[in-house]
Order: structure tokens, then sequence, then C-alpha cells
């Protein structure tokens, strides 16, 4: 069984970004930029399913400008086989992701392909959904358990109310959400074979897709800050001020 | 124009999310029509019958969409949704799971999480775990959104007396299939729609230890919430993550306790009307966002609470 995994290349998750001054993008500049945590997750996965004898190869997807290789060489030292990247310098919404991997799944014939639940970077939790949709096949989401078990994939998801189990026909599309599994560390012997394991590059135009954003941005700017508090010197005088100044309880 | 919001239920009866999401309808201004899919669930169509501004009820009661899974549900929604100029679901684990299906199908994009409207094309979303607020503008003939229900005062669930039609046909893709449910159990208020929250992280050790935390809640009449830091060490379940990538709650009152304060946490309760924060480390973050500090150690903190209330 083949898995396709895609990676994208987001603002490490330890930094605070912040609007331009001009309100017409995030400051990007000189900013550590890392493999999306949930996409680590996907990666680990497939690893894993490899290693237990489920699958037999691991391909790495990534779409963006040329530093995504960056991205596809942590996967490759996490494990996966080969990389893919789809290079254009074009911002890309997540339905042209979806297009674009949606092309790729029809060219590489996957039965399982694994994708974060949601970017850190822009929230949209939408990709592996619309990939889902448009390749026509099912879809479980927020995994947090999962088993292959033949021409079937068994999932367990978090949702608002607790855990729901989904049983899908492969092939399938599946989001992780963050107790799925602990990625491993890539060592560093691993981190140096990665860097000779095949790494292929498309563009858009390719794969027959027009990238084209449908949503423009208008203005970005900063959250409503809130405003300063005080420190209380004991629990008796936060009940009191929680009764009589906040009037709160 | 004309709005089409999917209710969340959960066959049984309508969830509060519904009644932020048709608020988020009436800001955009036109027709409201509620669709309410499931299985056994026409108490849920009579119950949205009488949500303020709502026109018309549409029931789609089937054994495909007893439990909501996303291909059955979206292609349900992208057959009628032909006729609106809006489609809008909360942003649950349920409405983020089936409406990018959607949206693929209808070609258009989907606006995530919105938390204002500015007109009916252009919308505010938060990004980068809420440190950045976009305005997005859409081309789209159909817009298809998910709506973040602390942005949006719910509207009154009475006083509307909509038509109930019945939806017929079936969509069962065939290709999932539902196996069993966990779900939590708890007396205490639903953690995005309680007016109190107490939430705790990994200062609080274990999981025996968050009883301190239920027996404060009980006596505020309050939800409990976690960090992830304490739901990935086994301390509570997923459902009680607050965050970036759990749940968003603005309560009246948080009480963060053993938390430190990461942006992914700040993302799901820092638009609470009153924080308090009670921590051993007086430099922690999230005292940063808190309108009442308290340097202590939650061990002697949190039983002197309770006793004073
Ligand atoms: C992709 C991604 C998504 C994430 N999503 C979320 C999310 O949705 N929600 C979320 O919460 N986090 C999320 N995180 C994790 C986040 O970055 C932090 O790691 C997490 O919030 C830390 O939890 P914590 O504050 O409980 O633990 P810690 O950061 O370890 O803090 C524990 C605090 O307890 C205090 N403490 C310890 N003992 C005591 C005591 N006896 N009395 C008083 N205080 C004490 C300490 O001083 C410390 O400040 C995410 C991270 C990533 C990478
Ligand atoms: N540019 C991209 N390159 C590779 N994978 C992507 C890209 N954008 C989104 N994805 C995948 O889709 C998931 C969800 O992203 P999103 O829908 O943007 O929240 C990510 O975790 C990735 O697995």
């Amino acid at each position: 069984m083949k898995i396709l995994v895609a990676v994208k290349r987001v603002v490490d998750y330890n930094v605070k970004v912040r609007p331009k001054a001009d309100g017409s993008g995030v400051d990007l500049n000189n900013v550590k930029m890392s493999i999306n945590p949930f996409c680590e997750i996907a990666v680990e996965e497939a690893v894993r399913l490899k290693e237990k004898g489920v699958a037999t190869e691991v391909v790495a997807v990534s779409l963006g400008d040329k530093a995504s290789q960056e991205q596809i060489r942590t996967a490759l030292a996490l494990g996966a086989d080969r990389g893919v990247l789809v290079e254009t310098s074009e911002e890309l919404q997540p339905l042209a992701v979806a297009k674009l991997l949606k092309a790729l799944v029809d060219k590489e014939q996957p039965q399982l392909i694994i994708l974060g639940k949601q970017s850190i970077d822009g929230d949209n939790n939408q990709t592996g959904q619309m990939l889902a949709a448009l390749a026509g096949i099912a879809q479980a989401t927020f995994a947090s358990e999962l088993v292959v078990d033949g021409d079937k994939v068994q999932v367990t998801r978090e949702i608002d109310g607790g855990l729901q189990t989904l049983s899908l026909t492969l092939p399938a599309v599946v989001t992780t959400d963050l107790r799925l599994n602990e990625p491993r560390y890539a060592s560093l012997p691993n981190i140096m074979k990665a860097k000779k394991k095949p790494l292929e590059t498309l563009s858009p135009a390719d794969l027959g897709v027009d990238v084209a954003p449908r949503l423009k941005t208008v203005k970005v700017e900063p959250p409503a800050e809130r405003k300063a508090g005080i420190k209380v010197e004991s629990v008796e005088q936060l009940v009191e001020k929680l009764k009589n100044e906040a009037k709160v309880i | 124009m004309s709005i089409l919001v999917i209710a969340e239920h959960d066959n049984a009866s309508l969830k509060g999310a519904t009644l932020s999401t048709v608020a988020a309808a009436k800001a955009i201004g036109g027709d409201i029509a509620v669709l309410v899919a499931g299985s056994g669930c026409q108490a849920v169509a009579d119950a949205a019958a009488k949500i303020e501004g709502v026109g018309k009820v549409l029931l789609a009661d089937d054994a495909a969409y007893g439990h909501q899974l996303a291909e059955n549900l979206a292609a349900l929604v992208v057959d009628l949704a032909k006729g609106y100029t809006h489609v809008l679901a909360s942003a649950t684990t349920t409405g983020k799971n089936f409406m990018p299906r959607v949206a693929a199908l209808l070609d258009v994009a989907q606006i995530s999480e919105i938390i204002s409207v500015e007109s009916a094309d252009t919308f505010k979303r938060p990004i980068y775990a809420g440190n950045v607020i976009a305005t997005v503008q859409s081309a789209d003939p159909i817009k298809v959104i998910t709506v973040r229900a602390t942005g949006f005062d719910p509207v009154a669930a009475e006083g509307g007396s909509a038509a109930v039609e019945s939806v017929s046909g079936s969509h069962n893709a065939g290709v999932s299939e539902f196996v069993k449910e966990e779900l939590a159990k708890s007396d205490r208020p639903e953690l995005t729609a309680a007016k109190i929250v107490v939430s705790g992280g990994r200062g609080m050790q274990n999981g025996d230890n968050f009883k301190l935390l239920y027996e404060l809640a009980d006596k505020l009449g309050a939800a409990v919430g976690a960090s992830r830091a304490a739901v990935d060490a086994g301390f509570v379940p997923n459902d009680m993550q607050v965050g970036q990538t759990g749940k968003i709650v603005a309560p009246d009152l948080y009480i963060a306790v053993g938390i430190s304060g990461a942006i992914q946490h700040l993302a799901g309760m820092k638009d609470s009307k009153v924080i308090v924060a009670i921590n051993k480390d007086e430099d922690a973050p999230i005292f940063q966002v808190a309108d009442y500090g308290l340097v202590a150690d939650l061990f002697d903190a949190v039983p002197a609470l309770d006793k004073l209330l």
C-alpha cells in the first residue's frame, strides 16, 4: 500500500507573528519556518505503518515555493521514501491545494492520504476534506487512532463531544489530531540519508490546475488588546475583586 | 440574499451554536432557512422553526444522516445549496468536517471561523492562533462559511414560527460507516456554553487532582476545561481541550489554574470577559492576559478559594 502525506511549510509554532504596520500582510521577515506540527504527525503515522509492514511506500508532498524542499527533506529524514514538490510562488489557498493534491492522487494512486487537520498559519482546517470530496472518497478528520484492516481503515476521531470511530473504505483521506502519535526526532544519519532520497519537482501547470486565489485579503490587523490586569495578594482579595469589582460571581 | 444555515444537533436537541450561526446569517441579511439533517430528528426541526428570524426549516430525516457522516451530509447540502447565496454552519467538529466538502463540490472557497460580518461578501477571521485578524472578501457565487460561536451573540431560541418542509431523497455514499462513539457525560454545563470556565494545566500533576477543579466548578456552576498538556498527559479527555486546536470559549469568567499561557492556549480563551490566573511562576505568560493574577501554589489556593465561596 502506498501512502501520500502532505506537509506544509509554516511559521514555527513558537513564533508570535505580527501584522505589518500598513495592514497589507503578516511580517515574515527572518521568521523561523518549520513543518506544520500536524503534518509531522501525519508523516510519523505513515512511517509507522511502513515499519509495521502495512505500507510499502511513503511519498511526502509539499506545495509552495522552493524553500518547501526543506520540509520535504524533514519528512524524508523522518522516514518517508521520496518527495514531490509542486513549486509555485503564488499564494495557494486550500481549494487550490486540494486540486493539486487531487491531481497527484490521480497520478500516484495511493490507498491512504494523510494530512494535518489544520495549518497553524491560516487555521483553515479545509484541505483534507476538500481533497476527499474532489477525489470522491471517504474521509476521517481529527484522527487520534488509525488501524488499517484489509481494504478498510478504522479511525477514531476527536470530536467536540468525545470520541467517534468510523470505518472507511480505502482509498481514503485521514487528517491528524494531536493525540495520534508523538513524532520522533530525526537522527543525524537519517538527515544525511534524506539528502540522497529522490525529490521530484512539478509545477501547477504540469498538473493542469488553475490555482488562482478565490479569497482576497483586504487587510490584516492585530486583535483587540486586553487592558492590563493586576496581581492580587491573596485568595481573599481575589474573591473580593470577583464579587465587587468584576461582579462575575 | 438567501441564506442556508445547517443546524448543529444530536438528533434529539438543537445545539446552542446554531443560534450564533443564525445571528451571523442575520448580520449578512436576507431570508434564512435552516436545514436539519439527521435521523429521527423531528423535534430538532420543531425547535429550529421557533428560532427568531428563521423563515423556513428543511427537514432531511434519513438514516444516512444519523451520524452526520461528512460524505452524505455534504452531498445533501450541495444538492440544496444551488438556491442560496450563502451556506453557513457552526465551526464545531461537525461543521469543520463536512463544510469544506460542500465548498469543494461547489468549486468555491470556504471561509473558516468568521468572527464578524463586514458585508455580504466580506468577513473577519482570526489566523495565526488569533494573533492576526484578517478581513477577507469572496467573489464566489455561493459563500460557504463556518461561524465561530463566540463572535456572535445568539439570537432568541423562541419567537419564530417557520414552516417545516421535508426534503426527500437520501444521499448515501456508502464509503464510510459509523462504528461507535464514546461521549463524555457530565452534569456540568457544556464548555462552550458555560458562563464560567475553570481550566487546569500540567500544573495539576495528575487526573485525580482535577477533582479540586470539579469541586470548585460545581460551586460556581462552571464547566471544566484543560490545556493541551493536561490532555496529552492523560489527566482528562480530549473534549476538554481549550485552544487554537481545541475549543474556543469566551465565558464571563475564565479561571486558568497551573496553565503557563502558551499562544495556542490563549487563542482559545483570551476573549473571555474576565480572566483569572493562578500560577506559582510570577513570570508565566498567562499573567499578561489575566485581569486578576494570583501567584501561589495551586494546591493551597484552589482549596482556599473553594472554602471562601
Ligand atoms: C500544533 C499545536 C497545537 C496546540 N494546540 C493547543 C491547544 O489547542 N490548547 C493548548 O492549551 N495548547 C496547545 N498547544 C500546546 C501549547 O503550545 C503548550 O504546550 C500548552 O498549552 C502547555 O500547557 P500547560 O500550560 O498546561 O503546561 P506548561 O506550559 O508546562 O505550564 C504548566 C504551568 O503550571 C504552573 N505550575 C506548576 N505547578 C504549579 C503549582 N503547584 N501551582 C501553581 N502553578 C503551577 C507552572 O508554573 C507552569 O506555568 C499546541 C501546540 C502545538 C504545537
Ligand atoms: N501548501 C501545502 N503543501 C502541503 N500540504 C498542505 C499545504 N496546504 C495544506 N496542506 C495540507 O493540508 C492540511 C490542512 O491545511 P489547512 O486546510 O490549510 O488547514 C495541512 O496540515 C497539510 O497536510
